[in-house]
């Protein structure tokens, strides 16, 4: 694991900066929920791999690698990203939120505290991806139809629940932020 | 290897003539590289912050749409829901939230899938694709830039910088539909586009549709007239059945698939003649038609 920098306000590169490298390896700088990481990288490497193992952070998982199941969805300046088929290259300058960016310090976000409450999780592999791409239904679609949540929700796969549960915690977060 | 993440057209096209391939969102370069259908290429040269091709232009003379614009701009923006339906049917059903944000309209077209969703929406608009080097500029309709699965006309050193659509015509409409097993992460099983234009009489004056998943590429109809709306449904039922060149593979045998693309077919033909008369019928029209399991 990479240790981060200090501080959580280091200006991140700016979108106009270039990397060249004649090399197979890249150093670049990744700000992962607000905290920016260096990290050395193969050229080639995914976003969700060095999220998981040079930053440390493991809550976003690998499920399908494949850009179906939304287990490694984590939020690139705001908009939803399979992870795994992103090139974390191509990350250096941008903002990444991943399910344990949602936190409030100690505090569970209202959709994490939620899903639980409802009885959205039960194996809970899917629940970071869930959890990363109703934060953004929600920031796009603050009241959302049952119809508006399904599709939010439609790149994410879980195989116990019956998404039920799941749709039902998105609503009552929606219900509870509009308060 | 290298690697460059251009600022500027200029930038990513003096990469692109020294050997680099381009990457936007990636969805379809690093999918490919790791099933082993192309290994990732050694020079890359990251697209996705030149800004300039991120906008879509409106003008008196049609659309101008940036390579860069995404799926998720495309089927939210309210021109094109409004006057190039078919093309927003067809990204609002691409992947999920997450695909429509990283998949361009440039990557798309010029990934060269047949079974891609917005290939057939512009080529019954009459798009045409601008490909640009250190040599120059050109323009290119479709059916010349698609050549088989995967392959386009392009040079190595030309990016697909914008897809240009003239303005459709007074009472003339479009409208895209595909088979699907599932609402969401699906590939057309198969799909039809229509463009239709009234006549003052209400009668279909002309008509184009084009075929997603029946061919090595996606193809245009030929051979329809003009007539009434149930005359030129039953035409584009027929010629498309009869000239997909449909394969059997894990998601459909070729003689469904053959079957299928006529009904698609008519049902494009038919949605689009009833958004020229002035209906309005909401984009994607896979929901507002009720295909796909719900």
């Amino acid at each position: 694991m990479t240790t981060p920098s200090t501080t959580t306000n280091t200006t991140t590169s700016t979108t106009t900066s270039t990397t060249t490298s004649t090399s197979t390896s890249l150093d670049i700088t990744l700000h992962v929920n607000g905290v920016d990481y260096p990290v050395h990288i193969q050229q080639g490497r995914n976003l969700l791999s060095v999220i998981r193992t040079e930053v440390g952070l493991t809550g976003t998982k690998e499920g399908c690698d494949d850009c179906e199941c939304g287990a490694c969805m984590v939020l690139l300046d705001g908009q939803p990203v399979n992870s795994c088929s992103f090139l974390a290259a191509q990350a250096q300058g941008r903002s990444i939120t991943t399910v344990e960016g949602l936190m409030d310090g100690d505090e569970m976000h209202p959709l994490q505290r939620n899903i639980l409450d409802e009885g959205g999780v039960q194996c809970g592999f899917c629940t970071p991806g869930m959890l990363v791409s109703a934060t953004a239904l929600l920031a796009r679609t603050p009241s959302p139809t049952d119809d508006e949540v399904r599709i939010g929700l439609s790149g994410n796969l879980c195989r116990c629940t019956g998404y039920a549960k799941i749709v039902a915690a998105v609503h009552r977060t929606a219900a509870e932020l509009a308060d | 290897m290298s690697f460059l993440i251009a600022a500027t057209l200029d930038e990513a096209l003096h990469a692109l003539a020294d050997g680099a391939r381009p990457v936007a969102g990636g969805s379809d370069l690093v999918v490919g590289a790791r099933h082993g259908k192309a290994p990732l290429p050694e020079h890359l040269v990251a697209i996705d912050r030149i800004d300039s091709l991120r906008e879509i232009h409106h003008t008196a003379d049609g659309l101008i749409i940036g390579a860069l614009v995404n799926h998720h701009t495309i089927e939210t923006d309210v021109a094109v829901t409004g006057r190039y339906s078919a093309l927003s049917d067809g990204s609002a059903l691409v992947g999920s939230p997450a695909t429509r944000h990283v998949g361009t309209i440039g990557g798309n077209v010029m990934n060269a899938s047949p079974a891609m969703d917005t290939g057939a929406p512009l080529v019954v608009l009459g798009a045409e694709v601008e490909l640009q080097s250190l040599r120059g500029a050109r323009r290119v309709p479709l059916h010349e830039l698609w050549t088989g699965p995967g392959r386009t006309s392009a040079a190595p050193d030309e990016l697909c910088v914008a897809i240009h659509i003239a303005a459709p015509m007074a009472r003339a409409a479009s409208a895209y539909l595909r088979l699907e097993y599932r609402r969401a992460m699906e590939i057309a099983i198969v799909g039809a586009a229509a463009s239709v234009t009234l006549a003052d009489d209400g009668s279909v004056a002309s008509a184009r549709v084009a075929l997603t998943a029946v061919a090595p590429t996606i193809i245009e109809v030929t051979g329809l007239g003009a007539g009434s709306v149930d005359e030129v449904v039953a035409a584009a039922r027929q010629a498309a059945s009869q000239q997909a060149r449909p394969i059997s593979d894990l998601r459909a045998s070729d003689h469904y698939r053959r079957h299928t693309v006529g009904v698609m077919a008519g049902r494009a033909v038919a949605a689009a003649a009833r958004r020229a008369a002035g209906e309005s019928i909401s984009s994607p029209l896979n929901r507002a038609v009720g295909i796909g399991a719900s």
